[in-house]
């Protein structure tokens, strides 16, 4: 299924190329973020990992062999993203480096199998396998499917481009330029061979691996390569050096409260009810807002309001401070301690949920 | 053969190593493309390739696979080798694919064979061949950069080309164990069939190459983890340099004016 060069027309390539591209830059940018600095390595030996398996003479029932894509099996550990990730650098190394496949058509040939080869072979495999044990038979089934079902759509997919291509690009005495055949030819075509060979390949390997993962390492199956996410200690450091980053100008802003003792007047707007009572601060609101009096008496809603909720630290002075810059200092500090504390919660409890579900 | 399914993979990994090691032969040779900077083969042998699918005329495209041909000569690529493993595999697999056309394409018949009943049409003829002739030149251009240009070349030509770094690296890491991995499942299967008395079954057959498969991916993952707690201890922080020390220099860029001048003259003239 790996289409060389000059079977598709360049408009084809472009615009399977762009979906392609589009493709690997949302992979791209989860995977960073799923597996922080682990990516890399995972991905590219995994890629190594595919292309040796590309490789590998499955026997088939009737005595024949075929060659299988092991695209299942990668979005079954990886997960989707990582899968199209992987499925594609080996792609890429098959054209670039042994030359299998075309350089022009990497798009159409990576987004075939790799793209929507491991959102098919997802999709197909979780739907089947739902909640099922680890263990289960049925997940054995569900990989088998999945990897069937995966290659097919991909091959179904290279069909069509085939088969469009006498439809759009022909010269003037009406030879197609590019493939030859027209839908009803190509998809028949292409397709006879994947139903039966390549798609039996696909499903052998695929209903093998997960049947021995089930037995030696069920930790694989979990799902979305869980097994990695749980970063060694030092590179989940590495991961939070940028979270760190934001706590400088935080411890910054808590040095900088004293500049709040500094400041005169009245914060506008900020008013109490008893500042309004007031003469001093009275003056003081007129000042900040352009010589225009308060209203004499409190305002009713306000009044009303002001009594249902005193803040622990009211008026952030503390009653047992007295001096009320350092109250000032000491409020403004607990409040920005509250905060952090309140900021971590979220992140304790999804790193919780993490690690229970890494344990079942 | 009794096993031949274990035969024939442990064929294709050899096949893939001695593409490598000829590979690695061509390029140290002293040829034309071989002396000119990384980034000109790939972009000026690119920009060839696509002049190649952009062109519609078959004897510009016959005049570009005698270029891709004099580019070989000059670079010292083997012709025999060329003819053998690549033009003769394309024109046999490409023309099956093309064969049917020459008959069932409409158009004004050229030729009748009426032992069979069929007719050859112009339009049928003049697609099989611009199909094969096509494949076979784009096949041509790519297989000489490959074969003359070292794998790091290609990648730091590439990044060169502002692909991202993390992409080149993976493509990097990646050719780098494909070989280990290569290594590690040659010496699995010859292991295992070493041991092998008498006849498998099929699903003893399929069971064990499933079971061979597993186990290489959890040696890759394993491998995974390794490698990156080797990167975490050299400092790896997730960032990502790569050395750039190409030097452009005067037949460089005259090489670079004449790929990519072919390569548009070509297009034009074809379109």
């Amino acid at each position: 299924m790996h289409i060389p060069d000059g079977y598709l027309s360049p408009s084809t390539c472009t615009a399977l190329y762009a979906l392609a591209i589009s493709a690997w830059y949302a992979a791209l940018k989860r995977i960073k973020r799923m597996f922080s600095t682990r990516a890399i390595p995972l991905i590219s030996v995994f890629a190594a990992f595919s292309f040796v398996v590309m490789m590998f003479n499955v026997p088939l029932p009737g005595g024949t062999t075929g060659h299988a894509l092991g695209v299942a099996v990668a979005a079954i550990v990886l997960g989707p993203w990582g899968s199209m990730l992987a499925i594609s650098i080996a792609l890429a190394i098959q054209a670039l480096f042994f030359g299998d496949g075309g350089i022009t058509t990497l798009g159409a040939n990576c987004f075939n199998m790799a793209v929507v080869g491991s959102f098919v072979a997802y999709a197909v495999y979780r739907t089947i396998a739902a909640a099922a044990d680890l263990g289960s038979r049925r997940r054995v089934f569900a990989a088998a499917v999945a990897g069937y079902v995966a290659i097919n759509a991909a091959a179904l997919l290279a069909a069509v481009e085939f088969g469009i291509q006498p439809m759009l690009f022909h010269d003037a005495s009406g030879s197609p330029l590019y493939a030859p055949y027209p839908l009803h030819v190509a998809i028949p075509a292409m397709m006879i061979g994947h139903l039966t060979l390549a798609g039996l390949a696909e499903a052998v390997i695929s209903a093998g691996m997960v049947s021995y993962l089930q037995v030696a390492d069920p930790g694989l199956l979990r799902g979305s390569a869980s097994f990695a996410q749980s970063a060694p200690a030092s590179a989940m450091a590495v991961a939070s050096a940028s979270e760190k980053r934001l706590w400088v100008p935080v411890a910054l802003l808590m040095l900088l409260t004293p500049v709040g003792v500094l400041a005169v007047g009245t914060a506008w707007g900020e008013w109490s009810a008893a500042d309004f009572a007031n003469p001093a601060t009275r003056t003081q609101i007129a000042d900040a807002s352009q010589n225009e009096l308060p209203p004499a008496a409190v305002p009713a809603g306000l009044h009303r309001l002001s009594t249902l909720w005193t803040a622990p630290f009211p008026a952030y002075a503390p009653a047992f401070i007295k001096h009320p810059a350092f109250g000032y200092l000491l409020s403004a500090m607990f409040g920005v301690g509250f905060l952090v504390l309140l900021s971590l919660i979220p992140g304790a409890v999804s790193k919780k949920w993490q690690r229970r579900e890494l344990r079942t | 053969m009794s096993h031949s399914f274990i035969a024939s993979t442990l064929r294709g990994f050899t096949r893939a190593l001695s593409k490598a090691l000829v590979s690695e032969q061509v390029s140290a040779r002293p040829g034309l493309l071989q002396q000119l900077d990384p980034r000109v083969r790939l972009v000026g042998m690119l920009a060839l390739v696509l002049a190649v699918v952009l062109c519609r005329r078959l004897d510009i495209i016959a005049a570009l696979l005698g270029l891709a041909v004099m580019i070989a000569i000059a670079s010292r690529v083997s012709i025999a080798s060329l003819a053998k493993r690549v033009w003769l595999v394309i024109f046999v697999f490409t023309g099956l694919i093309a064969l049917p056309a020459l008959f069932i394409t409409p158009g004004s018949p050229v030729l009748i064979l009426p032992a069979l009943s069929l007719a050859i049409s112009a339009q049928g003829l003049r697609t099989a061949i611009l199909l094969v002739l096509r494949v076979e030149t784009a096949v041509t251009f790519t297989t000489v950069l490959v074969l003359c240009t070292p794998w790091v070349q290609v990648l730091k030509a590439l990044r060169s080309l502002h692909l991202p770094a993390e992409v080149v690296t993976m493509l990097a890491m990646t050719h780098r164990y494909v070989f280990l991995l290569i290594e590690t499942a040659n010496q699995m299967f010859e292991s295992r069939q070493s041991r092998m008395v008498g006849q498998l079954t099929g699903p003893e057959k399929r069971k064990m190459t499933a079971r061979t498969a597993g186990v290489l991916l959890n040696k890759s993952i394993d491998m995974s983890q390794e490698i990156y707690l080797a990167m975490l201890s050299r400092g790896f922080r997730g960032e990502i340099r790569l050395l750039d020390e190409f030097g452009m220099r005067a037949r460089d860029y005259a090489g670079l004016a004449a790929f990519l001048f072919v390569g548009c003259a070509a297009a034009w003239m074809g379109r």
